[in-house]
């Protein structure tokens, strides 16, 4: 006789032609929601790319080693042995210094001004691509090799490095504040509507309650269309988010062609959409039932 | 089934509006309550289905302590307490026939069975033809039988009526009388707040006055039918 799953779903049934019943209404209450979590959750997917961004490229900044003038060729095999072992190493590339000089000349058409010249210049230098990729372990690396034997300098461009990072870092910050901040209008939202929704309905809860209901049967409802009303709008959020990225993604294709990368940009993952639907779901839920404890206990029946 | 134990009702401002009750209402049995408007009969009502709290003395339900019992506890009390409502207490935003199914869907029925109670319940109170009406578009008389059907659906042992005649002229009065009339027959017991005192030939009456028990009639219920 007793049939939870039923009722469950009869309740499911009246929510949402609840929720159409007033389309407009309600849509504008999930497009506001979505709207309020495309903000952060947009602002974090691009902070994933450029998250990825830095690591590619980090992975491919290289330490350039300049050895002594007066090292020689034992001096130089027992340096790359040496630097073959060392684990914090991935790659070295050794170039001679007549190999340097003809790259030169082709390169930079100095050919005249290397022809003039009475002897190479230029150093034997070996370039290194390291393992790690934050650019505190870079630094370490590079003062560990500046202290090997014949090593005259070991240079490496770290600044840039630091910079993004701490662009990152502080946009890091800035989407976490603006995830809490807008969380909580979520909450505020749902909160007011379940309000509204609760004072049109006053009689019919009177009523209930009269006749019997018990005060989960009353809740029931109104949790259903929070929960409800915070799925679809985490799903206007990820349908912002798809299509700004979409948009976006030939821009960045072409501005990352010009600067010499293959970087492109990626959509939100299937992990991230999940949590972020949940997450939406949850809020819209918490702001239901704080709205639902404080308001219903006011009707009782007189 | 329902007994009073010396209760009284003080609303906040001080207006007493039941003093000392007591009274026992056996299983099975009918009874009207009679008195001037402002006697405490709705009041009485009232304080059986816990909708009010008595100041001191105790109301008993099923040998249930109805004013001790936790809040949590009150809608299985109620479910078993079919009210009539003098304001019919209808919901206007749905047709007559969810109207009587909500009791159900309270108590969690499967849904193919309440179909079948909620036309038995209207054809009972004689509004069957019109379970796809607005409860609006009722007359006086058929909305107080559409609240009498909402009552009953659940099947309650115990149905109290406040003033359920209060609006309507002789005839709709006689002809809810008689519905209530064919309950009793049935085993149900039957608390009847009115001031029409022409239907209550015979009946047992219980008379309040300013609060107060003035008279009681007792009639032996199988006497009290016409």
């Amino acid at each position: 006789m007793m049939s939870t799953f039923s009722q469950h779903a009869r309740v499911v049934k009246s929510t949402l032609r609840r929720l159409f019943s007033a389309p407009l209404s309600g849509l504008l209450s999930i497009v506001v929601i979505g709207i309020a979590l495309s903000l952060p959750a947009g602002l974090y997917a691009l902070l994933q790319n450029a998250q990825g961004l830095l690591a590619q490229a980090s992975s491919s900044s290289e330490i350039s080693l300049f050895l002594t003038m007066d090292a020689s060729s034992d001096d130089i095999a027992s340096l790359k042995k040496q630097l073959a072992q060392n684990p914090a190493i991935g790659k070295t590339k050794f170039i001679s210094r007549t190999d340097a000089l003809k790259d030169l000349a082709q390169s930079n058409g100095l050919n005249d001004v290397i022809a003039g010249l009475e002897s190479n210049p230029l150093p034997d230098a070996f370039v290194i691509s390291p393992k790690a990729t934050r650019a505190q372990e870079l630094d370490n690396l590079r003062s560990e090799l500046q202290k090997l034997p014949h090593v005259d300098l070991a240079q490496l461009d770290t600044a840039w490095v630091y910079k993004l990072e701490a662009i990152l870092e502080f946009t890091r910050i800035l989407v976490l504040i603006l995830a809490i901040l807008l969380s909580l209008a979520l909450i505020a939202i749902t909160f007011n509507t379940i309000r509204l929704q609760i004072m049109t309905q006053k009689d019919e809860i009177q009523v209930a309650k009269l006749i019997g209901a018990t005060n989960s049967f009353v809740r029931r409802p109104f949790l259903y269309f929070g929960a409800m009303q915070g799925i679809l709008g985490g799903i206007t959020a990820w349908i912002i988010i798809a299509s700004g990225m979409h948009l976006l993604k030939k821009p960045v294709t072409t501005l990352s062609h010009l600067y010499g990368s293959d970087f492109s940009l990626h959509p939100l993952s299937l992990g991230d959409s999940l949590t972020l639907m949940l997450f939406s779901l949850y809020l819209g839920l918490m702001g239901a039932w704080l709205s639902v404890s404080r308001h219903l206990s006011e009707i009782e029946p007189r | 089934m329902i007994s009073f134990n010396q209760v009284s009702k003080r609303y906040p401002g001080g207006f007493e509006a039941l003093k000392n009750v007591s009274f026992e209402l056996a299983k099975g049995e009918m009874a009207f309550l009679t008195g001037h408007s402002g006697a405490g009969k709705s009041t009485l009502l009232k304080l059986i289905a816990a909708i009010e709290r008595p100041n001191s003395g105790s109301v008993l339900v099923n040998n249930q302590n109805v004013s001790a019992l936790k809040s949590a506890a009150l809608p299985y009390l109620r479910r078993n307490i079919g009210m009539i409502f003098q304001d019919h207490k209808l919901l206007f935003d749905r047709s007559v026939f969810d109207n009587v199914q909500l009791p159900l869907e309270i108590c969690g029925f499967d849904h193919r069975e309440t179909g079948k109670r909620v036309r038995a319940a209207l054809d009972k109170v004689g509004l069957l033809g019109r379970e796809k009406a607005n409860p609006i578009a009722l007359s006086g008389g058929e909305q107080q039988r559409l609240c009498i059907a909402r009552a009953i659906v659940n099947r309650p042992s115990i149905l109290l009526a406040d003033e359920p005649t209060g609006n309507l002229d002789a005839e709709y009065a006689q002809e809810i009388m008689k519905i209530f009339n064919s309950f009793h027959q049935v085993g149900a017991t039957l608390l009847i707040s009115t001031h029409d005192s022409g239907v209550l030939k015979n009946a047992r009456t219980i008379n309040l006055k300013h609060g107060e028990i003035q008279a009681e009639s007792h009639i032996p219920a199988n006497e009290a039918l016409p």
